[in-house]
C-alpha cells in the first residue's frame, strides 16, 4: 500500500492561479484543489455502511480516524470497474470533515491560471454541473475541476436522519 | 516590561473563573450561616487577585469594578460594615456582573452596561469614603490636589523570590509615584555561608512623597499582598496596627478542577503515574526487542512472557490515560447551590440542597454533557417536585423541602441521583395525558414504570401552567436525549406524596466499549457487551413466522422478533437457516430482540471512533472502531436496529 503525501506550497504559485491534483475516471480527467488534498492512499479494504447511497462505499481506518469513502464513478453514474493496483483513494478535507475519494488513477499536479478556467457548459454532461467549479484545457487535455463542497453537501442534504 | 502579556491572558481568564466560583460558593455559605471569619477573607482575596490581573491586562472597567468590590469586602472583613442579607444579595449580583465583565473581556466585546449601576450600588454600600482599614483615618482623597507623605513598611515573606516576585520592581513602581526614600533593614541577613539565595531576608522602611492617593500606593503592592506584610500610613500618624495580609493559605483542596473549553487542569500525581507507566512500557518493549535480537525458537517462551508483560502495562496505561481526562463531577454540582437558591427564592419555596459524592470522577466530555440534563432535573425538582411551604406543612412535612444530589460508582458505571421529598409523580394524571396525546392506547395495561417513562416524551407535560422556568415539557425530553447520547440510562422512582428520585447511569468514559465481535458474511461488527442477554442456536421449532410481525424466536415462553442482520444490511451471509447459525438475544430500553449472525468471534475491548465526525449519524450504528488487522468495524446500536426492523424512523420511538 503506497502512501504519498501531497503538500501544498502556495508560495510557489503565480498570483491568480491555483494548483490542482488531477486524476482519472475512465478516460476523463478531473481535478481538485491541491490545498484540499490531505494525502493519497492505495485502495484498501473498505467497511461498508448499511443503508447508505451506492456511492458511499463505506469507511476506512485512516491512522485511527474513521473516514468515509466516496466512489466518484458511482456518484457520477459511470459504470463500475474493477479496482486494481492503480486504484487510489484521495483523502480530502471539506470544511471540517475528512473524506476519501476512490479514483482510477492519479495524474499530475497542474498549475492552472484562473484565466484559463472556464465556466462549465451545460451539455447534459455526465457530471451534474452543480459539482463542477470550472473546466480548463491544458495542452490538448481537458480537465473538469470539481467543487468538493457542493459534491458532498448535496449528499448530506439528501440524506435521511439528523446531522449531528 | 517587554514580555508579551497575551500568553498569560488565558491563564488570567481561567483563574478569574475559578475565583468567581469560589466567591459565589463562599457568599452562599455566608447566606446560609455556614460561614466563618475565613470566608470573608477568602472572598476578599478572590476579588483582590482578579483586580490585580484586570489592572495588569488593561481591562479598565473590570479593574474599576473589582476595586470598589474589593474595598467593600475589605470593610466587611474588618467588621466595619455588618454582613446583612441584602448586602450578600448585592454581592452575589456583583459576582454575576463580574462574570459578565470577564466573559466580555475574553470575547473582546464591550462590557455590559449594567456594570455601572451595580458599581454605584457597591459604592453606596461601602460608604462614601475610599477607606481600606483602620489605619487610614486621615487618608488622602483620591484626587490628590495636596501632596502627602507616607510611611511605608514593606516586609516580604522569606519565600517572596520563590513565587517569582522581585521587590525592586515594587520599589521602582513606588518611585514612579513621587519621591521615594528607602531604607533597607538588613537585620535578618545571615552570614554568607548560611545565605540561601532563594530566600528573601530583606525588608524596607520607605518614605514616599506623592500626590497619588492611598489606593494607588497600595496598588504597587498588588502582587505581593499575600506574601508580604505591608503597612502604609500618612507620615506622622502614630503607628496604627499594620494592615496584615496573611501569607497565602493552602489553596482549596483538590476538589476544584475546572475546565475551560480547550484546556483542563490535571492533578500532578495523575500525570506522574502516567509518566511512570510509560517508562515501564518502554522497558518492557526494549526487553522484547532484545529477545528478538538473534531470535531462535527456544526464545519463544521468553518472548511470550515479555509480550504479556507489555500487555499488562498497556492495559494499565490505557486506564491511567483515561483517568487524566476524568474530572470530579463536583465541578458540575458546584453550580447547583446557586441555582436552587435562586429558583426557590423566585418561587417562594424553601429548599435545602444536599450534595454528596462530588469527588466521583467522570470523563471530561461526559461531565460537560451531563451538566445541562442535570440542570433541568434540579430545576424541575424545585419547580415541580417540592411543594409550597404551606402545602408541605398541611401534608405533615417540614416546610423546607430537600433536594438531594448524589454521585457514586457502581459496577463500572457512575450513578447520579437527583432526589426530592416533594409531591411525587401523579401516575394517573400521566396516564390520562398519555391517552389524551395518543401515546398509549386507553386500555393498555402498562406498568407504573412504563407510564412514568412517558414524561420523557417530547412536549409532554402535565404542568397546569407554563412557568418561566419549566412546564413547557421541554426539559425531560432533553434530559433523556442527553443521557442516551452518552450511552447512559435514566430511571424514575416515585411515590405519591413522598417524592421522586431520578437515577442516571453513565459509562465512565465514552471512548472505550466492551464489545462482542460477530461475523456477517465477510464483515465484522461489534455488539456492545452490556446489551447482550444470551446467545443460542435455536431449534427449528423455536423459529416461527407470525402474521403481521415477521419472524419470531421463542425462548422460554417469550417470543422475540428475529432480525436477520444480513438482510437488513444487504450483506450476503453464510447462514440463512437460523437453526444453523447463532441467534444473539439483545436488549434495549424498549425490549428485547434476537439477531441472526454467522459467527461470534469473541470479546474485545474496542476504542470507539465517531462516525459523525466525518460522515453523519447512521441508524443502527453508534460508531466505528479499528480492529487488530487495521480494518474499520461498525458498532451496532440495538435501539436503532429495532427501529430499522420495524421500518420506523428512530425519532418517533417513544421512551
Amino acid at each position: 500500500m503506497t502512501e504519498v503525501e501531497a503538500v501544498a506550497d502556495p508560495s510557489g504559485l503565480a498570483a491568480g492561479s491555483s494548483q490542482f491534483l488531477t486524476f482519472l475516471l475512465g478516460a476523463e480527467q478531473y481535478g481538485v484543489e491541491i490545498l484540499r488534498v490531505q494525502e493519497i492512499r492505495g485502495y484498501s479494504a473498505v467497511t461498508p455502511i448499511p443503508n447508505t447511497p451506492a456511492f458511499i462505499r463505506g469507511v476506512i481506518n485512516l491512522r485511527g480516524t474513521v473516514v468515509p469513502v466516496v466512489d466518484l464513478r458511482a456518484k457520477f453514474s459511470m459504470e463500475a470497474t474493477e479496482y486494481n493496483k492503480f486504484t487510489v483513494i484521495i483523502v480530502v478535507t471539506v470544511g471540517v470533515k475528512v473524506i476519501g475519494l476512490v479514483v482510477d488513477a492519479v495524474s499530475d499536479v497542474l498549475d492552472i491560471p484562473a484565466s484559463e478556467i472556464r465556466k462549465a457548459p451545460d451539455l447534459g454532461a455526465r457530471v451534474d454541473t452543480r459539482f463542477i467549479s470550472g473546466m480548463a484545457t491544458i495542452g490538448d487535455r481537458m480537465t473538469v475541476l470539481l467543487d468538493m463542497e457542493r459534491l458532498l453537501s448535496d449528499d448530506e442534504v439528501a440524506a435521511l436522519g439528523s446531522l449531528s | 516590561m517587554q514580555i508579551d502579556l497575551n500568553q498569560f491572558r488565558d491563564t488570567f481568564f481561567q483563574e478569574a473563573a475559578e475565583h468567581l466560583e469560589t466567591m459565589e460558593s463562599a457568599l452562599l455559605a455566608l447566606q446560609t450561616g455556614r460561614a466563618d471569619s475565613e470566608t470573608l477573607h477568602a472572598i476578599f482575596r478572590c476579588a483582590h487577585s482578579t483586580k490585580a490581573g484586570a489592572g495588569t491586562f488593561g481591562f479598565e472597567e473590570m479593574a474599576r469594578f473589582t476595586h470598589v468590590l474589593e474595598s467593600l469586602l475589605d470593610r466587611l472583613r474588618n467588621s466595619e460594615i455588618p454582613v446583612t442579607g441584602p448586602l450578600v444579595e448585592l454581592l452575589l449580583h456583583s459576582v454575576d456582573v463580574l462574570r459578565a465583565l470577564v466573559d466580555a473581556a475574553a470575547r473582546g466585546d464591550a462590557p455590559p452596561p449594567v456594570w455601572e449601576e451595580v458599581l454605584e450600588e457597591l459604592d453606596r454600600a461601602r460608604g462614601a469614603q475610599p477607606g481600606c482599614g483602620p489605619a487610614a483615618t486621615n487618608a488622602e482623597p483620591q484626587n490628590g490636589a495636596a501632596s502627602g507623605v507616607w510611611d511605608i513598611r514593606f516586609e516580604p515573606a522569606p519565600e517572596l523570590f520563590r513565587v517569582s516576585l522581585d521587590p525592586f520592581l515594587v520599589l521602582r513602581d513606588l518611585a514612579e509615584l513621587g519621591k521615594l526614600t528607602a531604607k533597607a533593614d538588613l537585620s535578618r541577613l545571615p552570614a554568607l555561608e548560611a545565605l540561601d539565595t532563594e530566600t528573601c531576608y530583606l525588608s524596607w522602611r520607605l518614605r514616599l512623597e506623592t500626590t497619588a492617593g492611598l489606593d494607588q500606593i497600595r496598588d504597587a503592592f498588588a502582587f505581593c499582598e499575600d506574601v508580604a506584610t505591608v503597612s502604609i500610613e500618612p507620615a506622622g500618624v502614630p503607628e496604627a496596627p499594620a494592615v496584615q495580609d496573611e501569607t497565602k493559605a493552602a489553596s482549596q483542596p483538590g476538589l476544584r478542577t475546572t475546565v475551560r473549553e480547550g484546556s483542563m487542569r490535571v492533578a500532578t500525581d495523575k500525570v506522574d503515574r502516567l509518566i511512570d507507566l510509560v517508562g515501564e512500557l518502554v522497558i518492557a518493549q526494549s526487553m522484547a526487542a532484545e529477545i528478538m535480537n538473534g531470535f531462535t525458537p527456544e526464545c519463544l517462551p521468553r518472548l511470550q512472557e515479555a509480550m504479556s508483560e507489555m500487555e499488562r502495562h498497556t492495559r494499565e496505561l490505557q486506564d491511567r490515560a483515561m483517568r487524566i481526562r476524568m474530572l470530579p463531577v463536583g465541578s458540575v454540582f458546584s453550580r447547583f447551590p446557586r441555582l436552587v437558591h435562586d429558583t426557590a427564592k423566585a418561587l417562594g419555596k424553601q429548599v435545602a440542597l444536599e450534595i454528596s459524592g462530588e469527588e466521583t470522577e467522570l470523563d471530561k466530555s461526559v461531565v460537560e454533557r451531563i451538566a445541562d440534563p442535570l440542570t433541568h432535573l434540579v430545576r424541575n425538582a424545585v419547580d415541580h417536585g417540592i411543594e409550597m411551604p404551606a402545602d408541605r406543612e398541611r401534608a405533615g412535612k417540614p416546610a423546607e423541602g430537600t433536594v438531594r444530589l448524589r454521585a457514586y460508582h457502581q459496577g463500572g458505571k457512575v450513578i447520579i441521583e437527583v432526589a426530592e421529598d416533594g409531591r411525587g409523580l401523579d401516575t394517573e394524571r400521566i396516564r390520562a395525558k398519555g391517552i389524551e396525546r395518543g401515546l398509549i392506547p386507553a386500555d393498555d395495561a402498562l406498568s407504573d414504570e412504563q407510564i412514568h417513562a412517558l414524561i420523557f416524551h417530547p412536549g409532554f407535560s402535565t404542568a397546569e401552567q407554563v412557568s418561566d422556568l419549566s412546564g413547557r415539557g421541554v426539559g425531560m425530553d432533553v434530559v433523556k436525549k442527553g443521557v442516551d447520547a452518552l450511552n447512559g440510562a435514566v430511571r424514575i422512582k416515585t411515590a405519591r406524596g413522598q417524592g421522586t428520585t431520578i437515577r442516571i447511569k453513565l459509562p465512565l468514559t465514552l471512548a472505550i466499549l466492551d464489545g462482542l465481535l460477530l461475523r456477517l458474511g465477510e464483515q465484522t461488527y461489534v455488539l456492545p457487551l452490556v446489551s447482550i442477554v444470551e446467545s443460542i442456536r435455536p431449534r427449528p421449532e423455536q423459529v416461527r413466522d407470525v402474521a403481521g410481525l415477521g419472524e419470531v424466536v421463542t425462548v422460554r415462553k417469550q417470543s422475540l422478533p428475529l432480525l436477520r442482520l444480513g438482510r437488513l444490511f444487504h450483506i450476503p451471509t453464510e447462514v440463512t437457516d437460523p437453526s444453523r447459525g447463532l441467534v444473539v438475544i439483545v436488549e434495549h430500553e424498549g425490549g428485547q430482540l434476537a439477531l441472526l449472525v454467522d459467527e461470534l468471534l469473541g470479546q474485545q475491548q474496542v476504542v470507539v471512533k465517531s462516525l459523525e465526525t466525518n460522515y453523519r449519524k447512521v441508524e443502527g450504528i453508534t460508531g466505528a472502531t479499528v480492529l487488530g488487522d487495521g480494518r474499520a468495524a461498525l458498532i451496532l446500536d440495538i435501539a436503532g436496529l429495532a427501529a430499522l426492523s420495524r421500518g420506523e424512523p428512530l425519532s418517533n420511538l417513544a421512551a
